[in-house]
């Protein structure tokens, strides 16, 4: 794994290092070459580690007061907010933690469609992000239930139900989730130990991101390859260490503005209202990272196609190393394409914004056209960008910015081995 | 020009590291203090027991912030028997008449001082507990004579609301 | 740099826009009496607290029960901090069912300081039967339960009027300016004078709906306070160590050429 040959200094550390190479692996972490022209876009890696480990240690303390039993749920979310030391404070961390996680996962996933770098050859670590973000939809959306309020429970009765759509067995399987014929403590039970359990699973995936990622070394915005290490990269510590803190320190204090300022700002009233299977919510909203995905589900009049469709969304994502063809990584070489991504942009936006609103009127029409272009974007939009645009000349290096309009290497490489 | 410079940059990382380390002790505080007794817990201080059926020589246990309290009437040959003790021979010397305020009743915890058993009542050597777990004896005035256990049982604070009613706490 | 400050701030005002969206759907703009517990600095009146429990028990506890409170709450600090002796008489007032006893019955005794406050009704059903089939809420964390929060309870309390010519209420429903769908089965609930305060205060019906909210809001988020107080420290010590790790960083990227 390590670039070259590392020699502990002292002998235990030699001793301990021939059994078990975790001072290699600091080594390689330490030293790991990267590209020195990364801008900010480039930390939420880590504020994104950050992140996880955050939830994972405040939800560990939640679980140890949390009961999850559907008659004690929401009783002991209020034992937490009230009696337990600083209870309010870990809670609130966590609820809002979860929103700064999707917010630096989305700033994540633009700037790698940005600049390209779900691009050969970083396919795994993109297809690696997108089970990620998956998983954490799921983790999400479980911890929503958690509370018991009334979003927990109609939000998990609206979203399993979406697999009654499936032909034949739909209803079984909506059954076999509940544990019951309606969700009910079964379902709560179930619920809080798969939460649990996702956050682990994501853990494992990010150490194989980040070693994905180690492999080829982190694309840049330039999205050339450099020569590592070269004059062009700069050693992982100090130089990126300090520069993610720095980043990592703005995000926390817009984390801690929600967290004391406006803790329930992104939350929905209703799921402060004891769950109640009689009586269904006016409206209900998902969290806002979640939007886009249910305004693509009920664009479409037909129920099974509108799950096929929302699934799809997320399916494109998996396959876009494959869809965009374009051999230039990087936007910033990419007029046209620069022009689309930020339409796309403004589309999963508008999608998000009629997602939270009724599916009426105006606004299912709206949320019809921005699905159809979401899909057009990925389905036909980079296919055909690939061949037709026009790409400025690139540059063969950092240092030596002679624009020589050679194409990147790896691209060169792949294509004369098609 | 070049002595200066490290100096300068040395301070800037102190501080930054000084600073940090403030930072992450504040944010640790909470998730340790968090285990502690929540504010639900503390308030349950006292309860109140119902003494008047309690016949000489018998004795009850009532339960007290999760632990067994022993309220014992004692007899006035048990009395006797716990003010007879030398302090010198104890392993550790508190005075009957600092255990038990109204000789008569015994109020203490039933919890060995050695690892948390609950000890039986009217057993042991010196006729008054003794703990099965570990074979600590201890007197009528349930102070540890024989056995690992180091301390007497511990008496909570208490007092008599009136002659029929006890309130620990 | 810029971008970046830029695009989190679009994005927090988006999603802060989603959610005034959400509330906008009321017919009326809501009331805005002003909170002293709002803002940075933020912090409850405790006379008004005060004033606003005494509301609370002699009107809304005859139906409203606060189950997750109980009555030390009322003495620690950072809510109406009545004295842990005046709250001891407030409880034993109240009649908590305990038990079994050692014959193995229920009994009735004097409310401590460690018990929930005391429901009028002995569960949801009876509370739902005895109001005309309207169930009143809890009102533990009413205010956060509700979009608009401080302001919509407070609205709602103020928004009793007859109703507009042609439009006709059943028996038992009242109609309200506020109220989604401008129908509400509680009866009017507090008119002037409806208490008369022990600190001397005029029981306005503006008073006693100012004075009862700030206690609900209390009630639904006892450690705002404390928040407020933990959170402003919190962004000022971010904003130091965030200074301190930009220069630190300026001083070990400027080892090398590149600029950060």
């Amino acid at each position: 794994m390590s670039d070259h040959e590392y020699t502990p200094k002292s002998k235990f550390g030699k001793w301990f290092n021939d059994r078990l190479p975790l001072l290699s692996l600091a080594n390689h972490l330490t030293d790991y070459p990267t590209p020195k022209n990364l801008n900010y876009w480039w930390t939420f890696g880590g504020i994104l580690t950050f992140c996880l480990i955050t939830q994972i240690v405040t939800g560990l303390i939640l679980a140890m007061h949390y009961i999850a039993h559907a008659d004690m749920a929401f009783e002991s979310v209020e034992h937490i907010m009230r009696n337990v030391n600083y209870g309010w404070l870990i809670r609130y961390v966590h609820a809002n933690g979860a929103s700064m996680f999707f917010l630096a996962v989305y700033i994540h996933i633009f700037r790698s469609l940005y600049y390209g770098s779900y691009k050969s050859p970083r396919e795994i670590i993109w297809i690696l992000g997108m089970i990620i973000y998956l998983l954490m939809m799921m983790a999400a959306f479980m911890g929503y239930v958690l509370p018991w309020g009334q979003m927990s429970f109609w939000g998990a009765t609206v979203i399993t139900n979406l697999f009654s759509a499936i032909p034949l067995v739909g209803e079984s399987i909506v059954t076999w989730l509940w544990g019951g014929y309606s969700v009910d403590n079964p379902t709560l039970t179930r619920f809080f130990s798969l939460h649990y359990l996702i956050p682990f699973l994501i853990l494992g995936l990010v150490v194989l991101h980040i070693w994905a990622l180690h492999v080829p070394g982190n694309n840049n915005p330039i999205g050339i390859d450099l020569k590592k290490p070269s004059k062009d990269t700069v050693p992982f510590h100090p130089y990126i260490v300090i520069k993610d803190l720095f980043a990592l320190l703005l995000f926390l204090i817009i984390f801690a503005f929600f967290v004391f300022f406006s803790p329930n700002i992104l939350g929905h009233a209703d799921n402060y209202i004891e769950a109640n299977p009689l009586v269904t919510p006016a409206h209900i909203v998902p969290e806002w990272y979640l939007l886009p995905f249910y305004a693509i589900l009920r664009s479409v009049p037909d129920k099974l196609l509108g799950v096929i469709a929302m699934f799809s969304a997320i399916f494109v994502l998996v396959i876009l190393p494959w869809l965009d063809t374009s051999k230039v990584r990087s936007a910033v070489f990419r007029p046209l394409y620069k022009q689309f991504y930020w339409i796309l942009f403004a589309d999963v936006i508008i999608l998000g914004y009629v997602g939270a609103m009724p599916a009426e009127g105006l606004y299912l029409l709206v949320a019809r056209v921005a699905t159809a272009y979401y899909f057009l974007h990925f389905l036909v939009i980079l296919p055909i960008l690939g061949s037709k645009e026009k790409t400025l000349d690139i540059p063969l290096s950092l240092t030596e910015p002679v624009l020589g309009g050679s194409p990147n290497e790896a691209l060169v490489r792949n294509k004369k081995e098609i | 020009m070049s002595e200066k410079k490290p100096k300068r940059r040395d301070f800037l990382f102190t501080a930054s590291y000084a600073v940090g380390a403030v930072g992450i002790g504040a944010a640790v505080w909470p998730l340790i203090d968090q285990m502690n007794p929540d504010a639900s817990v503390k308030a349950l201080a006292s309860t109140e027991v119902d003494i008047s059926g309690v016949e000489v020589g018998q004795s009850i246990t009532v339960l007290w912030r999760g632990k067994p309290v022993f309220i014992r009437r004692r007899t006035n040959e048990e009395i006797a028997k716990a003010k007879d003790v030398k302090l010198e021979d104890l392993p550790h010397p508190e005075s009957d008449e600092d255990r038990a305020k109204n000789p008569e009743w015994l109020v203490m915890l039933g919890v060995c001082t050695h690892l948390g058993c609950v000890p039986l009542g009217d057993k042991g050597e010196y006729g008054g507990w003794f703990c099965p777990c570990h074979g600590s004896h201890y007197d009528t005035s349930g102070r540890i004579r024989k056995g690992p256990a180091p301390t007497n049982m511990e008496v909570p604070k208490y007092e008599f609301v009136n002659s029929n009613i006890i309130k620990i706490g | 740099m810029k971008i970046f400050l830029r695009f989190t701030l679009i994005l927090i005002f988006y999603s802060l826009n989603i959610l005034s969206l959400t509330a906008a759907e009321k017919s009326h703009e809501l009331l805005k009496p002003g909170w002293s517990f709002k803002g940075f600095f933020g912090k409850f009146d405790r006379a008004s607290l005060q004033r606003g429990y005494q509301v609370y028990t002699e009107v809304c506890a005859a139906c409203h029960s606060m189950k997750y409170l109980s009555y030390r709450n009322l003495f620690e600090t950072g809510g109406p901090e009545f004295s842990e002796d005046q709250v001891k008489i407030i409880a034993s007032q109240f009649e908590v069912v305990d038990g079994p006893n050692s014959e193995g019955e229920m009994f009735t005794r004097p409310a401590r300081l460690s018990d929930n406050f005391v429901s009028p009704y002995a569960n949801d059903q009876a509370a739902t039967a005895a109001n005309g089939g309207a169930y009143p809420p809890d009102m533990s964390v009413l205010v956060k339960a509700r979009t608009g929060g401080a302001d919509y309870i407070y609205s709602v309390l103020m928004g009793y009027e007859n109703p507009p010519a042609g439009i006709s209420l059943d028996d038992g429903v009242y109609y309200n300016k506020y109220m989604p769908g401008n129908k509400i089965k509680m009866a009017k609930p507090l008119s002037a004078g409806a208490v008369e305060y022990i600190d001397g205060t005029e029981a306005t019906e503006e008073q006693m709906s100012k004075d009862v909210v700030a206690f609900l809001s209390w009630a639904a988020e006892p450690h705002l306070e404390a928040r407020h107080k933990i959170g402003f420290k919190a962004i000022v010590y971010l904003i130091i160590l965030t200074i301190l790790v930009y220069f630190s960083m300026k001083k070990i990227w400027s080892r090398i050429e590149s600029k950060v």
